[in-house]
C-alpha cells in the first residue's frame, strides 16, 4: 500500500462520502415521515388507507432496493415520470426505508399498554392530548433501538446508488480500480470511509438509546 | 393505455431467460443459506461461552461483517483477493463466499439473541428440578430458543435473497443483467421495454420473498 | 348526607352474550364512601370503568350531577375531569417525573397556571409523605409510592368523586397500609369515593355503605355493620366465609385418631 496514492485519492473519497451521507440522510428523513404516517394509519386502523399501507409495506420489504432504483430510474420515465439520479436515489431509499420505519414505530405504539391511554382519558385528556403527551413520547423511545438499526441499514443500502451512476463511495472505488488498478488503496479507503460513517452513526445511536431509555423500565 | 413495453416479455424466450436469471440469484442464496445456518448456530453458541479470547475474536469478525455494506464485502472478495493472494475468483464464487460469511454472522447474532433472551430463572428452575446442564439445554432452553429463532432465520433467508441482486455489480449474469440485455436488444422495436421488464423483475423478487415473509410472520404469531 | 352526586340507573353492560352488569341501579351522595365488594368476575371493576366511560354500556344511564356520562358524549372530557380514577396496575406515565405526572393534566387539560398547580402538587405530595420524590421517575418508586402518586395525580384535578379500582391488589403486603392510610385520610376530609377492594378490614373501617355484587347484580346494599355481622343472603355469607380460615391441624389430628381407632 502506498501512502502517496492514499493521499492522492483522499479528496475523491471525501467528496463521495459527502454524497453518500447527504443522499442517505435525505432519504432517511423522508423514510421517517412516511414511516410515522403509515404507523399511525395502522395504529388507528383507518379503513381503506390501512389496506394501501399494508400493500406498500409488503412490496417495499420484499423487493431489493437495487431493483426499486432501476424501476424508478429506467422504468418510470417510460410512462412520463422522470427523475434525476439524486432524486431517484432519495426516493428509492425513502420508499424502502418508509416500511422499515413504519414497522419500528408501529411496534413501539403497540407496546404501550392500554392502561396508559385509559388513565390519560380518565384525567380528562382528549384523543389528541393523549396521543401527543402520553403515547407518542413513550412509543418513540421504545422504538429507538429499531430506529437506529434502520438508520444504519439504510446508510448501508446507499451502497447500491452507484448502479444509477451516482458518484458515491462504491462508484469511486470501482472507478479507481478500473482506471488505475490501485486495488489495495482503493479498497482500503472504501472500507475506512464506510467505517467512519457507520461507526459514528452507531455510536450516536447508542448514546441516543441510553438517553431515552426511560420507557423500557416499566411504569 | 400507454405502451408499457410488456410485449417484450412474450417475445421469444425472454420470460424463460428472466426466470433463469432469478434462478441464478436464488441458487446462490440457497447455497449460502444452507452453509451459513449451521455455521451461525455454532458460532452463536460459542458466543455465549465464557472464554474471553474466543469471544473477542468472534466479536470483531461479526461486527465487521455486519456493519459493512454487503456490496463492500463483495468488492473486497472479488477484487481484493485477486490482489492479495492472486486468486482469480469468479463472481459467483465470490458471491457465495461473501453471502456465507455475512449470513453466518447474522445467524450467529440471532442465535446469541435467542439464547440470552431465555430468562435466567428458566435455567435455575430446571436445575432445581434436578436437570443437569445438558438436559437443561436439551429440554428447556433449546426448545424455547428455537421458537424465537425460526421466524427470525426465515426472515434472514428473504434478506439474503434480496441481497443477491447486488451480484450484478461484480459481473454475474443474473436476472438484472438478463433484463438489461433484453431491453438493449429490443431498443428499436419496444422503446418502452424498460418499464415492463423492470416491473417484471421487481415482481419476480417479490414472488420469491413474499411467501417466505408470510411464513415467518405466521410462525412468529403462532409461537409468541 | 348531601345531595345525590352520582346515579347509576338500570345500567346493563355485556360483552357479547356475557352479561357483566345486569340492570344495575344505585346512587351516591355527596361525601359518601361506597365500598364495592364481591367475588372476582362479579363486575366490580367493570362498574367503575363504565362510570368513567372507559367502556360503553348497552342500556341505562349514568349521571353525574344530572349530566349523562356517555363514551360518545361531547362533554366527556369535561365530565371525566370531575371523576378521578386510580387503577390497580400502577398507571403512572413512565416518561414523566412524579411532579410532571401530577401536573400534566391540570396544565394541559384544565389550562391552569403552572406555578399554582406546582404549589398544589407539592402540598399534596407532602400530604402523602412523598415531597422528596417530586423529581424522581416512576421506575425509581416502590409500588406503594407509585400508587400514592397516582392518587395525588387524580386529586390535583379537583374531582368531585374518586374511583379506586383494587388499588392495593398488586402491592406487596407491607405497602398496602401506606396506601390505605392515604385513602382513609381522604374519607376523613369528606371526599366522595367509590372503592373496589378485597381488603375486608379496610372496607369495614372506611365504608358508609357496602355494595355486595354477584353475577352482575347488587345482592346487598347496606351499612358495613349489617353486611359483616348479619349478611342477609346466603351468597354474601359464602363470600365472607372465604376470608376465614379454620384451624386445619386439629382437624387432621382428629381424623388421624379416627383412622387409628
Amino acid at each position: 500500500m502506498r501512502i502517496d496514492v492514499l493521499i492522492n485519492y483522499l479528496p475523491l473519497y471525501k467528496k463521495a462520502a459527502l454524497l453518500t451521507v447527504r443522499l442517505g440522510l435525505a432519504g432517511i428523513v423522508f423514510a421517517i415521515l412516511i414511516g410515522l404516517f403509515c404507523a399511525l394509519i395502522q395504529y388507528f386502523k383507518i379503513p381503506f388507507l390501512r389496506r394501501i399501507v399494508s400493500v406498500y409495506i409488503e412490496i417495499s420489504r420484499n423487493t431489493p432496493l437495487l431493483i426499486q432504483l432501476f424501476f424508478i430510474y429506467y422504468g418510470l420515465p417510460k410512462i412520463g415520470i422522470r427523475t434525476d439520479a439524486e432524486t431517484c436515489g432519495i426516493a428509492g431509499l425513502a420508499f424502502l426505508g418508509g416500511s422499515y420505519m413504519a414497522e419500528a414505530f408501529r411496534s413501539g405504539l403497540e407496546a404501550i399498554p392500554d392502561i396508559q391511554r385509559e388513565s390519560a382519558y380518565s384525567l380528562g385528556m382528549n384523543h389528541f392530548q393523549t396521543m401527543w403527551h402520553i403515547i407518542l413520547p413513550q412509543a418513540i423511545s421504545i422504538s429507538i433501538p429499531a430506529f437506529v438499526a434502520n438508520v444504519i441499514f439504510l446508510l448501508k443500502e446507499t451502497s447500491v446508488f452507484s448502479a444509477i451512476s451516482l458518484m458515491d463511495l462504491m462508484f469511486t472505488a470501482k472507478d479507481l480500480i478500473g482506471l488505475y488498478s490501485k486495488t489495495t488503496e482503493s479498497l482500503f479507503l472504501l472500507v475506512v470511509f464506510y467505517l467512519i460513517i457507520l461507526l459514528s452513526v452507531s455510536l450516536l445511536g447508542s448514546l441516543l438509546e441510553r438517553r431515552l431509555r426511560y420507557a423500557g423500565f416499566g411504569s | 393505455m400507454p405502451d408499457l413495453g410488456l410485449e417484450v416479455l412474450f417475445k421469444g424466450k425472454n420470460m424463460v431467460r428472466l426466470l433463469g436469471g432469478i434462478g441464478v440469484a436464488l441458487k446462490i442464496s440457497l447455497i449460502a443459506v444452507v452453509i451459513s445456518i449451521p455455521l451461525g448456530i455454532l458460532l452463536g453458541a460459542l458466543m455465549t461461552w465464557k472464554n474471553r479470547g474466543v469471544r473477542a475474536i468472534l466479536r470483531i469478525y461479526l461486527e465487521f461483517v455486519r456493519i459493512m455494506p454487503q456490496m463492500v464485502l463483495l468488492f473486497l472478495c472479488y477484487f481484493g483477493t485477486t490482489r492479495a493472494f492472486g486468486w482469480n475468483l469468479s463472481g459467483e464464487t465470490s458471491a457465495v463466499i461473501v453471502f456465507t460469511l455475512w449470513g453466518t454472522a447474522e445467524m450467529s447474532d440471532l442465535v446469541r439473541g435467542a439464547l440470552i433472551s431465555i430468562p435466567i430463572h428458566q435455567y435455575e428452575s430446571s436445575e432445581a428440578l434436578g436437570f443437569n446442564r445438558a438436559q437443561t439445554y436439551l429440554y428447556i432452553v433449546i426448545p424455547q430458543a428455537i421458537r424465537r429463532l425460526i421466524p427470525l432465520s426465515i426472515n434472514l433467508i428473504t434478506r439474503m435473497i434480496k441481497t443477491t441482486s447486488l451480484i450484478l455489480m461484480i459481473g454475474v449474469v443474473e436476472v438484472i443483467k438478463v433484463a438489461q440485455q433484453i431491453i438493449e436488444a429490443n431498443r428499436m422495436a419496444s422503446p418502452n421495454a424498460a418499464f415492463g421488464v423492470y416491473l417484471t423483475v421487481l415482481l419476480l423478487y417479490f414472488l420469491a420473498c413474499w411467501p417466505i415473509s408470510l411464513l415467518a410472520k405466521y410462525l412468529e404469531r403462532k409461537w409468541r | 348526607m348531601g345531595e345525590i352526586l352520582l346515579s347509576v340507573e338500570n345500567v346493563t353492560k355485556s360483552y357479547g352474550k356475557n352479561v357483566v352488569l345486569d340492570d344495575m341501579s344505585f346512587q351516591v351522595r355527596q361525601g359518601e364512601v361506597i365500598v364495592v365488594v364481591g367475588p372476582s368476575g362479579c363486575g366490580k371493576s367493570t362498574l367503575l370503568r363504565c362510570i368513567n366511560a372507559l367502556e360503553p354500556i348497552q342500556s341505562g344511564k349514568i349521571k353525574l350531577n344530572g349530566e349523562i356520562v356517555n363514551p360518545d358524549g361531547k362533554n366527556l372530557t369535561q365530565l371525566r375531569q370531575k371523576i378521578g380514577m386510580v387503577f390497580q396496575s400502577y398507571d403512572l406515565f413512565p416518561h414523566l417525573s412524579v411532579l410532571n405526572n401530577i401536573m400534566i393534566a391540570p396544565c394541559k387539560v384544565q389550562k391552569r397556571k403552572k406555578d399554582e398547580v406546582q404549589k398544589e402538587a407539592y402540598a399534596l405530595l407532602e400530604r402523602v409523605n412523598l415531597k422528596e420524590k417530586a423529581d424522581s421517575y416512576p421506575r425509581e418508586l416502590s409500588g406503594g409510592q407509585k400508587q400514592r402518586v397516582a392518587i395525588v395525580r387524580a386529586l390535583c384535578m379537583h374531582p368531585e368523586i374518586l374511583l379506586f379500582d383494587e388499588v392495593t391488589a398488586a402491592l406487596d403486603p407491607e405497602m398496602v397500609r401506606e396506601v390505605l392510610d392515604v385513602i382513609l385520610g381522604l374519607a376523613d376530609s369528606g371526599k366522595t369515593m367509590i372503592i373496589v377492594t378485597h381488603e375486608m378490614q379496610f372496607a369495614r373501617a372506611i365504608a358508609d355503605r357496602i355494595l355486595f355484587l354477584d353475577g352482575g347484580k347488587i345482592v346487598e346494599n347496606g351499612s358495613p355493620e349489617d353486611f359483616f355481622e348479619h349478611p342477609k343472603t346466603e351468597r354474601a355469607r359464602k363470600f365472607l366465609h372465604t376470608f376465614e380460615f379454620n384451624r386445619i391441624k386439629q382437624v387432621h389430628h382428629s381424623e388421624c385418631e379416627e383412622q387409628n381407632a
